[in-house]
């Protein structure tokens, strides 16, 4: 028999089964991923991180409204969608365009918020990913909803739940995690906890053990991770997912790492936090110390590189081509798709709109 | 005193300067108004002037936050809360109209709360989805709430003070495309109160109706329309509640036509109990029925959208056109 204390708390350190010098550990809960996950995890963290610097040099060309980017946050980003199957589903905010590629969405489509040219650019069904939430932690709710609905209709749907430590203020994430439990929904709510909501460090956010912690109060079991550490996220959110989709009800990982950028390309971060407060986070970078440790297993031959920095290259001409020409936008859209059936009151404003950019031209 | 030229942003951050000056009970609060100074910077220096106790950064949560005001306000103090964007105000709602706007009518008028709601918001930033809302309506649509937004830069410093001194909580509503625009004002001059709107412009012609984002747009569209030999009266509202029938209506009496210009969607707003207040008192000296300019009623678009969903100095002219002066 396991106690409350040994279900619901979590480990008293972030599991990490790789080190920031990429030296591998034993853990009494978690085994090391296999090679080819390494591997596959070393491409995609590699194509990540060159999305991210990517949209923030497009953002510098104007060619982006803005880019919440998770530059350094990549090992979250990835792991997220790696551990998950097809039928799973996973609700994203703003920061995390990487994990919705790394689903498969289409990287334009991707930032189709961001560019602003709508609100949403890809077809959520298409890889079951819900639209990018950026109302902190609204999203939570749905998820759990989403993973209520699946279990009723006898599906053995996981849902990935992603929200950022300043989220978890928010009465919309107790709710839904209270919810998750009561319901026995599977749904495994991920934090990327990078230490910063904007401005505000996480020591004012929260005067938890842990966020991890939060869990214990609604009876979901809470685990940390080294969100830094490739290796012991997908080990970590790998058996919570599998435990959701056991049926054993919601789970709440918390990755522990860091906002190494300004938490947009219009916020000054020299306002608020010291350049020696991020250096050494610069030395726990998550490509660095995967790499040091495939390197060491002499596992990366020139194959891999090489087709990671053709993923990387692939993605990042893709962002440049698909983002340097202005988008076609149709004025006539905005009318279109706020009810099933149009009402009178919108044909006549999309009749007003039409005539006048007719007259316009004339 | 002299005229200097600061920007709305600056005179928003003086009045609460001078505010927590005057009365050591005000206290400012919310998400990055700290060390950031707000993402516009409208705390800008406050806490390292005043201390953490009197402005200060809180938990990510607006109920909260609004929550929090409304029990320090209970007891003694004057806060003045930040929601970071209007959008992102919607979780306090049910604080907001459940008991910021009902604490003295619920309990006879021995609990007052004098706190301050301020909220960025509107378009024209180019805000990317839920950073452009005009919010206001919710609020003024709510009894016992006092919705207040100031179009020009004078009144942001007055009206924020007087908001502040206000023995009611105020809903402050801050045109966030207009924290940039610079005036050259004397910020110790004295500025009409709560509950007044103020003739901007005088013509005899007809009268444009607008506050907040959109009073500049109706200054530009009167200004066109007068070198096109039309002669517009444009009352800035300030005050959405209390509203001043008053100086409205003298406005419409005068000249008997009226176009109503808003930023917000026109379906159930302030915008559309403007006209129906300005019919009803006012319907024997209007020549034609009372025109809007306002946003269409869709959800606030994407940015590369958005110059469709703002009211125009040309849409402006065309209602104006509207008023049916082949009849006069
Ligand atoms: C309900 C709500 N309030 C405020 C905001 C404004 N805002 C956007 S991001 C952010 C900080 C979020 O921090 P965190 O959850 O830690 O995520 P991170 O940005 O660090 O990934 C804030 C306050 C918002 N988007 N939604
Ligand atoms: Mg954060």
């Amino acid at each position: 028999m396991t106690t409350v204390e040994e279900r619901l708390l979590p480990s008293a350190e972030p599991v990490c089964l790789i080190d920031q010098n990429g030296l591998p550990h034993e853990h009494p809960s978690y085994e090391l991923p296999t090679k080819a996950a390494l591997l596959d995890g070393y491409t995609e963290l590699i194509r990540g991180r060159r999305f991210n610097d990517q949209a923030s040099a497009l953002v510098r060309q104007g060619r982006l409204a803005v880019y919440p980017s998770s530059h350094g946050q990549e090992a979250c980003q990835v792991a997220a969608t790696m551990v998950l199957k097809e039928g799973d589903w996973l609700f994203p905010t703003y920061r995390d365009s990487v994990s919705i590629v790394s689903r498969g969405v289409d990287p334009i489509e991707t930032l189709t918020l961001l560019r602003g040219d709508w609100h949403s650019g890809y077809d959520p069904y298409a890889h079951k990913v819900a639209p990018q939430s950026t109302p902190l932690a609204t999203q939570l709710p749905h998820a759990v909803g989403v993973a209520h609905a699946a279990r009723l209709k006898g599906e053995d749907t996981v849902v990935m739940a992603l929200v950022g430590d300043g989220g978890t203020s928010e009465g919309d994430f107790h709710e839904a995690l209270n919810f998750a439990a009561v319901f026995h929904a599977p749904v495994v709510f991920f934090i990327q906890n990078n230490e910063y909501a904007i401005s505000v460090p996480l020591a004012k956010q929260s005067a938890a053990p842990s966020l991890a912690h939060k869990g214990v109060g609604y009876g979901v079991p809470g685990e940390r991770a080294d969100g830094n550490d490739l290796a012991g996220l997908l080990a970590v959110l790998g058996q919570a997912v599998e435990k959701a989709r056991a049926g054993e009800g919601p789970q709440l990982v918390e990755a522990h790492t860091y906002r190494v950028q300004a938490h947009t390309n219009a916020d000054d971060a020299t306002r608020y936090r010291q350049d020696d407060e991020v250096t050494p986070w610069l030395d726990r970078d998550p490509i660095q110390r995967l790499t040091t440790y495939l390197e060491q297993q002499d596992w990366l031959d020139d194959d891999v590189r090489r087709q990671a920095e053709a993923k990387a290259a692939e993605v990042a001409t893709q962002l440049r081509d698909g983002l340097m020409p202005e988008p076609e936008v149709d004025p006539a859209d905005l009318f279109k798709y706020l009810y099933a059936e149009e009402t009178q009151q919108l044909r006549e404003q999309a009749a007003f709109l039409r005539d006048e950019l007719a007259r316009e031209e004339a | 005193m002299t005229h200097t030229k600061i920007s709305m942003a600056q005179a928003l951050n003086q009045a609460l300067r001078d505010a927590m000056h005057a009365d050591d009970t005000v206290v400012m609060f919310g998400e990055d108004v700290g060390a950031l100074g707000g993402v516009f910077r409208i705390t800008d220096g406050l806490t390292a002037e005043f201390g953490e106790n009197r402005c200060f950064d809180t938990p990510l949560a607006e109920a909260g936050i609004v929550g929090m005001a409304v029990g320090m306000a209970m007891n003694g103090m004057r806060p003045v809360v930040e929601m970071q964007f209007d959008a992102f105000g919607y979780p306090a709602f049910e604080q907001v109209v459940s008991h910021v706007a009902k604490m003295r009518n619920r309990t006879r008028g021995r609990v007052q709360l004098p706190m301050v709601i301020r909220i960025p918001y509107g378009g024209g930033i180019g805000g990317v989805e839920h950073h452009s809302d005009s919010s206001e309506s919710y609020f003024a649509h709510t009894p016992g709430l006092t919705v207040v937004t100031p179009a020009t830069v004078a009144d942001a410093y007055g009206l924020l003070r007087k908001a502040i001194e206000f023995p009611d909580p105020v809903v402050f509503m801050e045109p966030k495309k207009l924290y940039w625009a610079k005036e050259e004002v004397d910020l110790t001059e004295d500025q009409p109160g709560i509950g007044t709107a103020v003739v901007r412009r005088e013509g005899a012609d007809a009268t444009l109706i607008a506050y907040g984002p959109a009073l500049p747009v109706a200054l530009e569209a009167a200004e066109v329309a007068a070198a096109e030999g039309r002669q517009l009266t444009v009352v800035d509202l300030r005050s959405v509640v209390p509203f001043d029938d008053e100086t409205v209506c003298a406005a419409v009496r005068r000249t008997g036509r009226a176009v109503v210009v808003a930023e917000a969607s026109g379906f159930a707003s302030v915008s559309s109990e403007i006209v129906a207040r300005v019919t009803e008192k006012c319907f024997h000296s209007l020549a034609a029925p009372v025109r809007r300019v306002t946003a269409f009623d869709i959800p606030f678009p994407p940015p590369k959208l958005e110059k469709y969903q703002l009211p125009s100095v040309d849409r402006i002219l065309d209602a104006v056109d509207d008023l049916q002066w082949e009849d006069s």
